[in-house]
């Protein structure tokens, strides 16, 4: 099938050879305390620009928190502190600072939630609905981007003649694509997705995957997958965390075939995990 | 299983059949027991109602609806009543739902949590059990002495809303709580602030859950009396308060809520503590219209709760 072609072309070539790899963002030392349990320690990792950067590990190594830094959801919750940065480019600024605003971040940076969470409202006003926050309220304006969007999520021609319907009447897999095409309508720079499959039978998890690497033309990516297929599939850069540590990062071909560090081979061969 | 099964296969199978029968016996005894403390309860209800009916229903008619109280009982209507008790209700809508769903909405969203927030909430249970009568006496010092307002709709209406204040923002809390978390992140991810994720998305969720609880809020105050008559509502009144609308600019007038007043379930007291007969069939029937709208507002809040369960599966 083309799609499947299109996905592994869509990787391009290995970084190494020759291509310019640029930088859209980077941890840099970063902790993270959930009340006393610190829970990330002293990650640093780069995101690649137009690149899927997958983490991966155990339950409870800290992926997740690590991804949900990205867009300062943990703020919403008491007890938490983070230290280090991130920096976002090209502005080069630090996404976790005291002063940065977390609304700000989470304008620039989207986010998709393992499980599909629409809000119960029409399948238009999910789409606009980070269009209306952001105060557009021009009809034509929202029909254009509510149509592009949910073309770049391949959701158009299922959702073109049901606009209207409530998004919760939608299957599984219509309803994480109408997830991205609601993160996508607002153009974000980046888009976090948390396990975003873990809830969706192969059909669909295999058209969420096309996605991601179509979008990546588009979007920097950063997800966090239990499947390490998915990851071998979808990404180009992994990360393997450990017990809140970034155990190992680099091209995702050199991950799965030559680890580095042995705790990285025994988790990808099945050994441990 | 090893230990039990040889004295299970040890055991006589009459003894073992003896042992269920006596369980079953246990069984249907306490069965019994239970239909009859229902049944109990239903009927005395039933009787109630019933003898209410039966009392009030030869008295019901468009001119006891629409005729003031009279010193004969078979010209008397409840026509001041009710337009008092409607009037008292408007004021108790319009200030307990925004006082009620907007502390609800603090506690919820905007509260930290700590020994303070906890001591509001255990203060607002609380308030729910206390005696409505001693409502009447806040308000009475408060709203009629120290702020004025005489004994008018005004101070009715507040002291209900007090009453009911509890109920609403309980309910309320329960209601914004069954919006799931992942609907609130999914609207911060958007970039919205904790406002918008309340008017956008909490506030239009939860709206059935909230509805509930108003309209139970006001099928309680609908038949409060005690604090009614501490603040001194009149039990004879032969004329209407100035009409909310009028047809010359501007068409909105408030003398109404500074007027004296009466409500059903006062002049009910007034008719039954009279020697006449008659007047006890007059209450007995003002007891029906009370009735019925009490059961018309809890049927729609049975019903609005059913609603809102059928639709929203998250």
């Amino acid at each position: 099938m083309v799609s499947i072609d299109a996905s592994v072309a869509g990787r391009g070539p290995a970084p190494g050879a020759g291509e310019q790899l640029s930088l859209k963002a980077e941890a840099r030392s970063l902790d993270f305390y959930y009340g006393t349990f610190k829970a990330l320690k002293g990650i640093k990792m780069p995101i690649y620009q137009n690149k899927v950067t997958a983490l991966i590990g155990p339950s409870g190594c800290g992926k997740s928190t690590f991804l949900r830094c990205f867009n300062r959801m943990h703020d919403l919750y008491p007890n938490m502190r983070y230290d280090g940065e991130i920096r976002l480019m090209p502005d080069d600024v630090n996404i976790l600072a005291k002063n940065v605003d977390p609304i700000e971040v989470r304008m620039r940076i989207g986010m998709v939630f393992q499980k599909p969470n629409p809000f119960p409202k029409s399948i238009y006003e999910n789409v606009v609905y980070g269009l209306r926050v952001r105060g557009v309220n021009n009809k034509a304006i929202l029909d254009e981007k509510a149509e592009q969007a949910l073309r770049e999520a391949a959701l158009w021609n299922e959702a073109k003649d049901r606009l209207n319907d409530v998004a919760l009447e939608m299957s599984g897999g219509q309803q994480q694509r109408l997830c991205i095409a609601r993160a996508l309508a607002t153009d974000p720079e980046m888009l976090l997705f948390d396990e975003p499959t873990s809830a969706l039978d192969p059909i669909a998890t295999a058209s969420i995957e096309e996605l991601m690497s179509q979008l990546k033309k588009r979007v920097t990516i950063l997800v966090v997958t239990h499947n390490m297929q998915q990851a071998a599939r979808v990404s180009d850069f992994t990360a393997y965390m450990y017990l809140g540590e970034l155990i190992e990062f680099g091209e995702t071909d050199q991950i799965f075939i030559k680890p580095k560090r042995k705790e990285t081979e025994d988790y990808i061969t099945g050994r441990f995990g | 299983m090893s230990a039990i099964a040889p004295t299970v296969q040890d055991r006589q199978v009459s003894e073992m059949r003896s042992l269920i029968a006596s369980g079953k016996r246990k069984q249907v005894i306490f069965a019994a027991a239970g239909v009859l403390c229902t049944a109990f309860a239903v009927l005395v209800l039933i009787a109630a109602f019933l003898d209410l009916l039966i009392d009030g229903l030869p008295r019901l008619s468009w001119s006891f609806l629409t005729s003031f109280p009279s010193r004969r009982a078979s010209e008397a209507g409840i026509l001041s009543a009710w337009v008092g008790s409607a009037m008292v209700m408007l004021v108790t809508m319009f200030s307990a739902v925004p006082i009620g769903v907007g502390a609800a909405v603090y506690l919820e969203e905007y509260a930290k949590k700590n020994w303070f927030t906890d001591l509001i909430e255990i203060n607002v249970t609380n308030l729910a059990g206390v005696p409505s009568i001693v409502y009447g006496l806040l308000a009475l010092g408060l709203f009629v002495y120290q702020l004025g307002f005489g004994e008018s709709v005004l101070t009715a209406g507040l002291t209900l809303a007090l009453l009911i204040l509890p109920i609403v923002i309980v309910s309320s809390r329960e209601a914004l709580r069954t919006v799931p978390g992942h609907i609130r992140e999914a609207a911060y991810a958007m970039g919205a602030t904790r406002w918008q994720m309340i008017s956008d998305h909490l506030l239009p969720y939860s709206r059935g859950g909230i509805l509930t609880g108003i309209i139970l809020g006001m099928a309680e105050a609908i038949g409060q009396t005690a604090p009614i008559i501490t603040i001194g509502a009149l039990t004879f009144i032969a004329f209407l308060p100035p009409l909310p609308v009028s047809f010359e600019f501007p068409f909105l007038n408030f003398e109404w809520i500074r007027s004296e007043f009466t409500v059903l379930p006062i002049q009910m007291y007034n008719w039954v503590s009279r020697p006449d007969k008659a007047f006890q069939l007059n209450a007995a029937a003002a007891g029906v219209i009370l009735l019925a709208m009490t059961l018309i507002m809890n049927g729609l809040a049975i019903y609005l709760r059913y609603q809102v369960r059928k639709k929203i599966k998250w």
